[in-house]
């Protein structure tokens, strides 16, 4: 059975693991921009970034069968400083003409400063007038509350319809208030910080499966590419019918992510 | 949603049979957590806002209300609603609210 990973960040990992996800029925992936894990030094580290995001990585994915799109930002743990924020959210507007960019992410908070604020509004007000769906990125630990909350202010005060953002890293504590105010809601399936596959299984039980998907984060963190089959398994186990293991990690992805005409699943 | 009741598509004695085994480590894996705690030379007087979240949150297990995965996360999360202007020099997330020893985080 077919699904899509809709939040990997494959520069963080190897061709293998390509491999592994195409064995498991991957058949695209979304990579949004992010923090490499040490802060870059200048605008030219992001347009080289850029680059690989929609030229290197797509070829990567294609030779295992797997469609690539990409999101581009400057993530909010770099966007600390305006200035230097603005330099490279200047590089975006040419890059959103690449055929596998779905829209600027993951963009958002990270310990809900108010640089980090301005910058979320620069690039909403960057989707607002390119008219590209948006990624969020909510904070980590005992900030995602506080954060999510501004994050959905943010947008709220654009004239971006909710239905074209998808807010991501949702848990049990933010998920309603999420799908309640008209957002797409990502549940990240990440070892000890975010969800497990058992709890994204009790979210979806409790909260539906509209406007909800699941997604691995994987990234260079302890973190697991497979995470969305095993999901898919652990769904399975519980009794629930394929159609709505489908529609979870398949159909929704396919539903949000078909907003951007740049989105094409091909054979489909 | 407010009323999650039979919301699983298992019956309690199937959940119990499927992670039973699983949840019995984790609770073992928590009681050795805190056992090594009591072993541990305190560094100093001052509790651990950590510790002081983690101890509140198992209170939470055993209260016999629903949503309590919902409830834990609320308790370990900054309350707060003012914004510093910038991230310099803070530390990344840390898993529970600073301001919880003084009773602020709820």
């Amino acid at each position: 059975m077919s699904y899509i990973d809709p939040h990997i960040h494959m520069v963080s990992r190897t061709t293998d693991d390509y491999q592994r996800m195409a064995q498991a029925g991957c058949i695209a992936i979304t990579e949004p921009a992010f923090w490499a894990g040490f802060d870059r030094s200048s605008a030219q580290g992001f347009f080289d970034y850029f680059r690989q995001l929609t030229e290197y990585e797509p070829r990567r994915a294609a030779q295992f069968g797997i469609q690539h799109f990409t999101w581009l930002c400057i993530n909010p743990k770099e966007a600390d400083d305006p200035g230097f924020a603005r330099e490279v959210i200047s590089l975006i507007p040419d890059f959103l003409k690449c055929g596998n960019v779905l829209g600027i992410g993951e963009i958002g908070l990270n310990k809900n400063t108010k640089n980090e604020l301005i910058i979320l509004e620069e690039h909403i007000a960057l989707a607002e007038q390119t008219n590209q769906l948006v990624l969020v990125h909510t904070p980590h630990l005992e900030d995602k509350l506080k954060g999510t909350r501004k994050i959905m202010d943010a947008v709220a005060a654009s004239s971006i319809d909710p239905g074209r953002v998808l807010i991501d890293h949702v848990e049990e504590h933010t998920v309603a208030e999420v799908l309640d105010r008209g957002f797409w809601a990502g549940m990240t399936l990440y070892p000890d910080t975010k969800c497990t596959p058992q709890r994204a299984a009790d979210i979806i039980e409790m909260y539906g499966t509209e406007r909800l998907w699941m997604n691995s984060a994987g990234d260079w963190g302890i973190s697991d590419p497979l995470a969305v089959p095993k999901a898919r398994l652990e769904m399975k186990r519980r009794g629930h019918s394929p159609d709505t293991v489908n529609k979870v990690s398949l159909e929704n992805p396919k539903q949000f992510l078909s907003q951007s005409p740049n989105f094409r699943i091909e054979g489909a | 949603m407010s009323n999650t009741a039979f919301t699983c598509p298992q019956t309690r004695t199937q959940v119990i049979n499927a992670y039973f085994l699983e949840h019995r480590a984790k609770l073992l894996d928590i009681a050795a957590y805190l056992d090594r705690l009591d072993r541990a030379k305190p560094e100093s007087d001052e509790p651990d806002f950590r510790d002081v979240a983690f101890t509140r949150c198992l209170a939470v297990l055993t209260d016999g209300q629903p949503q309590r995965a919902r409830r834990i996360l609320e308790l370990l999360s900054d309350h707060s609603t003012e914004m510093p202007q910038s991230a310099d020099g803070m530390k990344g997330a840390s898993g529970a609210p600073q301001n919880i020893v003084e009773g602020g985080a709820l």
